[in-house]
């Protein structure tokens, strides 16, 4: 394979090209646009042979997502910040009624203030809604994720939508030298799909979305529940299955020189890059600093987490997006995989809206000279 | 809830609904608490009821009108109202 420079947003748009999905229904946003941009380029160009539908809103975006999914075609559809808080209303029908959506997400910050940049906060607004989110490091990792997300998504075990965020801008509009399947391979191991109880089979016909009351409604929500448990081990599956025909390993966590690590990082998507050379930093003067990175945000491998932070006395979560009133979301979900654990937690929250952050902040924090909130202006209460 | 109801692992992904599974569901019993009473030698088998009754509350005998499905129907008098020779009139329940 030879590497070629590509933005995530143009990788992520080929991937798709070699996908073919029968249906992309999509609304355009900053930082998402380069996706749709490049990928109805691809289908003018008779690489892909798409319906792509142009619709009016990112809430109808998901909205004909569902329609198309539950009547037994392969589905894509891609948003970002507001556009995902649109679509909210309609991704937890989207889980609801088992529909293996691929989403590509380009993280952007939520308003207000208004903003363009990356932050989490769009991912985390769906957070409990029971999609599948999968955060890339990297432009390559964008491309491998979305190829896993599609096998991931139609497993009939699984069957529920699944986001693969990549952080705004950081990923989407930075080109890196990424290699790429060949198309035979990619539709070899993405192969043909039949979706259960499709709508347009007339000949067994389904009523899909019913109402359910309360003698009904627990037992369907707890359907999705188990959807992601199984989603759980199948990510780690499909990574190995992806990882021979790439030579790069996908799994729900990536540990980085956390073997005899005394103290380590937590973080989601492209900030990890950062980490892992501030990681060699340290390392070389000495102190015994680790990283994991969570690649399934969810399902949340909450075992696998407490077992790779099992060795250390440290853990330093960091956060790109804020839970006002309560401890940011990935800190709250270490701290629950690592309760009863002896070792010291604590959590700092950085890059709200695009916010830069700089190895110096990392090093900072690794000094424990960092207040909560990463190169905040103003003193902070509490400190 | 009762015992007897299925468990998560026995029902339909997501609910899905298909045929045979659904018990009958009878909708009939909130009516407003008027129904259609309907004089036979007055029909003309237009099926102008058929065609816009909300319930799909009419039942046909092929292209003739056989009575209402008292199941279904809400009360909502429009087959009384469409009826154009006046073969159907509300009573009360």
């Amino acid at each position: 394979m030879t590497a070629q420079l590509m933005t995530g947003g143009e990788v992520v748009a080929h991937a798709m090209a070699q996908i073919d999905p029968d249906v992309v229904p999509v609304y355009p946003i900053t930082p998402q646009t380069p996706i749709i941009q490049h990928f109805a380029k691809l289908v003018a160009d008779g690489r892909a042979a798409t319906e792509i539908v142009n619709v009016e809103s990112e809430h109808s975006a998901m909205s004909a997502a569902i329609g198309s999914a539950l009547a037994g075609a392969r589905t894509i559809t891609a948003t970002s910040s507001q556009g995902l808080a649109l679509m909210a209303e309609v991704v937890y029908i989207a889980a609801a009624m088992r529909a293996p959506v691929v989403v590509a997400v380009g993280n952007r910050a939520l308003s207000g203030p208004i903003n363009i940049h990356c932050d989490h906060s769009d991912s985390m607004l769906v957070r409990d809604s029971g999609v599948i989110q999968l955060f890339a490091e990297n432009v390559q990792e964008a491309y491998d994720a979305m190829l896993l997300a599609v096998r991931l998504a139609e497993r009939s075990d699984v069957l529920l939508p699944v986001f693969v965020c990549q952080d705004g801008f950081t990923i989407t509009h930075s080109a890196e030298p990424v290699e790429l399947l060949d198309d035979e391979t990619v539709r070899a191991f993405i192969g043909d799909y039949t979706l259960p109880m499709p709508l347009l089979d007339v000949e067994r016909p389904t009523s899909k979305g019913p109402f359910a009351m309360p003698d009904y409604y627990f037992e369907l929500r707890h359907q999705q529940v188990q959807a992601m448990a199984c989603a759980l081990p199948a990510i780690d599956e499909l990574g190995w299955e992806l990882a021979r025909l790439t030579g790069r390993p996908f799994s729900a966590i990536e540990p980085y020189r956390l073997d005899d690590a005394e103290r380590a990082f937590i973080c989601l998507g492209s900030t990890a890059g950062l980490v892992k050379d501030v990681v060699d930093e340290l390392r070389d003067a000495g102190e015994r600093f680790g990283l994991l990175r969570i690649c399934s945000f969810r399902p949340f491998p909450e075992a696998a987490v407490a077992d790779a932070l099992a060795g250390v006395s440290e853990a330093i979560v960091l956060d790109r997006a804020e839970a006002p009133g309560a401890r940011a979301p990935l800190y709250a979900d270490v701290a629950a995989s690592l309760f009863g654990a002896d070792l010291e937690l604590r959590g700092h929250v950085y890059g709200l809206g695009g916010r830069e952050l700089h190895p110096d902040d990392v090093h900072e924090i690794a000094e424990g000279r960092c207040g909560l909130y990463v190169g905040l202006r103003g003193a902070s209460w509490p400190a | 809830m009762p015992a007897e109801l299925p468990g998560w692992q026995e029902l339909p992904l997501a609910g899905t609904v298909v045929p045979g599974l659904a018990e009958r569901p009878r909708t009939g019993s909130y009516r407003t608490g008027v129904r259609p009473a309907v004089t036979d030698a007055l029909c003309v088998d237009c099926l102008l009821c058929w065609i816009y009754c909300p319930d799909s509350a009419v039942i046909l005998d092929g292209t003739s009108f056989a009575g209402i499905d008292l199941e279904h129907c809400k009360g909502c008098e429009i087959c009384a109202e469409v009826c154009p020779t006046g073969a159907i009139e509300m009573v009360a329940e």
